[in-house]
């Protein structure tokens, strides 16, 4: 089934069917499903490779398909936004997203995230297309490299995090054990938030892929709740600037809906079948995937793929 | 604080995991019959769905221009226009985080926690800004 998507993308990008989408020989409804298709599988993958749909949505939509990049990113923003707080809930319930942590990192992504909307918007989409496949290409090597630590070892919490009182405890569903967590260097993890809200915002990817990373290596968070607290920071950052998109004319329902759609059916087969597929195959797929379209965009954006 | 009394805030996290389901779930149920009664034709599109392969490769202000779309909440009033229905759902979504938070204000004003009570508030003026359309400057 995984071998479907690769052959999907190669089909879709076929220059007689890109050369009647660019004439408007196809018809219109082709494209949302294809939309739908693909991101039925992106959402299969998404979730065993451990990233957010955002991420492969915004360079893989924004290389195949006849799209502006606008839209594509306006959809990218929903396609996380949505993935985000489907999942919320639940993760609120069992402790493994923190609100108390989430609030202060979310209010400084949100507002950072404004900023890059705005400037992604005002920029040609040559130049947001060229920083696209560069952040990409940047994300597959923080991918690769990354190592994640499930129990970060944390001495003592720092007098910001103290203040504002962020600590909890979550149980480890396969231990069975307790885990007390507190956190450490909050503010440069404040200030690495507003870095991945900016280019949130302006690239329409989500963030899951920097904000786990910053929780769990960082500021000492367990992976597990560094996961869920950061699905829960996109509910608020991702909505700001999907604010900003709609108010601007940026979201096309025609190309949102059906990727939030396929993309959230998808994620809940991935993860049904999160006990049967390799994750790590999977993961490397992603990586694949994610360097292939970074290139993709680049090459776009510098003008010598159209 | 310690970490001895790790349900402390319990409270607030399930009250904001509540309205996060609820809103979430009104957000996705008018998102989805929206567009199913916008690609069905039930509801008649301002863009005719057949045209929208020549303007989807426009960027969003050439687009705005050449379509005569309307920008900003100027689509609040046109909810017959099934292109237009569907920005409702989309508002709703976007608008979660809104209501989660406004859910728990209350919580912080009654255990008197000032830090995150103030949070809140800035908070919510960020996303009411944007969301109204003040913080671009074009309306």
């Amino acid at each position: 089934m995984m071998r479907c998507l690769p052959l999907t993308l190669f089909f879709f990008a076929h220059p007689v069917f890109a050369a009647g989408a660019a004439t408007g020989a196809s018809a219109w409804w082709v494209w949302p499903l294809a939309l739908f298709v693909v991101c039925f599988f992106l959402g299969i993958v998404a979730v065993p490779a451990g990233v957010g749909g955002g991420v492969l949505f915004v360079p893989i939509v924004g290389s195949f398909f006849p799209f502006h990049l606008d839209f594509v990113r306006g959809a990218g923003l929903l396609v996380a936004l949505a993935s985000s707080l489907a999942a919320g809930p639940s993760l609120l319930k069992v402790g493994l997203a923190n609100l108390r942590l989430a609030m202060p990192l979310a209010f400084g992504a949100s507002i950072s995230a404004i900023g890059g909307a705005m400037l992604g918007l005002a920029l040609p989409a040559d130049v947001v297309q060229v920083a696209l496949g560069l952040t990409i290409l940047g994300i597959v090597v923080l991918m690769a490299v990354a190592r994640k630590s499930e129990y970060p070892q944390v001495p003592a919490s720092d007098p910001l995090s103290g203040m504002l009182g962020i600590h909890g405890m979550f149980r480890d569903a396969i231990s069975g054990k307790d885990v007390s967590w507190q956190v450490h260097r909050t503010p440069l993890g404040m200030a690495l938030f507003l870095v991945i809200g900016f280019l949130g915002g302006l690239f329409g990817v989500g963030a899951g892929w920097a904000n786990v990373p910053v929780l769990n290596l960082l500021m000492g968070v367990p992976l597990k709740v560094a996961a869920g607290t950061s699905s829960l920071i996109l509910t608020t950052a991702s909505s700001s600037a999907t604010w900003y998109y709609l108010d601007n004319g940026a979201i096309l329902p025609i190309i949102a809906v059906p990727s939030v759609v396929g993309m959230m059916i998808g994620a809940r087969i991935g993860a049904h079948l999160l006990s049967v597929l390799n994750a790590s195959v999977i993961r490397r797929m992603v990586i694949a995937m994610l360097f292939v379209s970074g290139v993709g965009a680049l090459l776009k954006g510098l003008g010598i793929w159209a | 604080m310690g970490l001895n009394d790790p349900g402390q805030y319990e409270g607030e996290q399930l009250r904001y995991a509540a309205w996060l389901h609820w809103s979430t779930l009104l957000g996705f149920l008018t998102l989805i019959g929206t567009f199913v009664a916008y690609a069905l034709g039930i509801l008649p599109a301002r863009i005719p769905l057949e045209h929208l392969p020549q303007v989807w490769n426009l960027p969003a202000d050439e687009y705005l221009k050449v379509t005569g779309m309307p920008k900003g909440w100027a689509w609040i009033g046109m909810l017959g226009s099934g292109d237009l229905a569907s920005f409702l759902g989309i508002a709703i979504l976007s608008g979660c985080s809104i209501f989660c938070i406004l859910a728990v204000i209350p919580v912080y004003a009654k255990r008197r926690d000032w830090i995150y009570l103030i949070l809140c508030v800035l908070e919510i003026a960020i996303l009411v800004s944007v969301a109204s359309g003040l913080i671009s400057g074009k309306h």
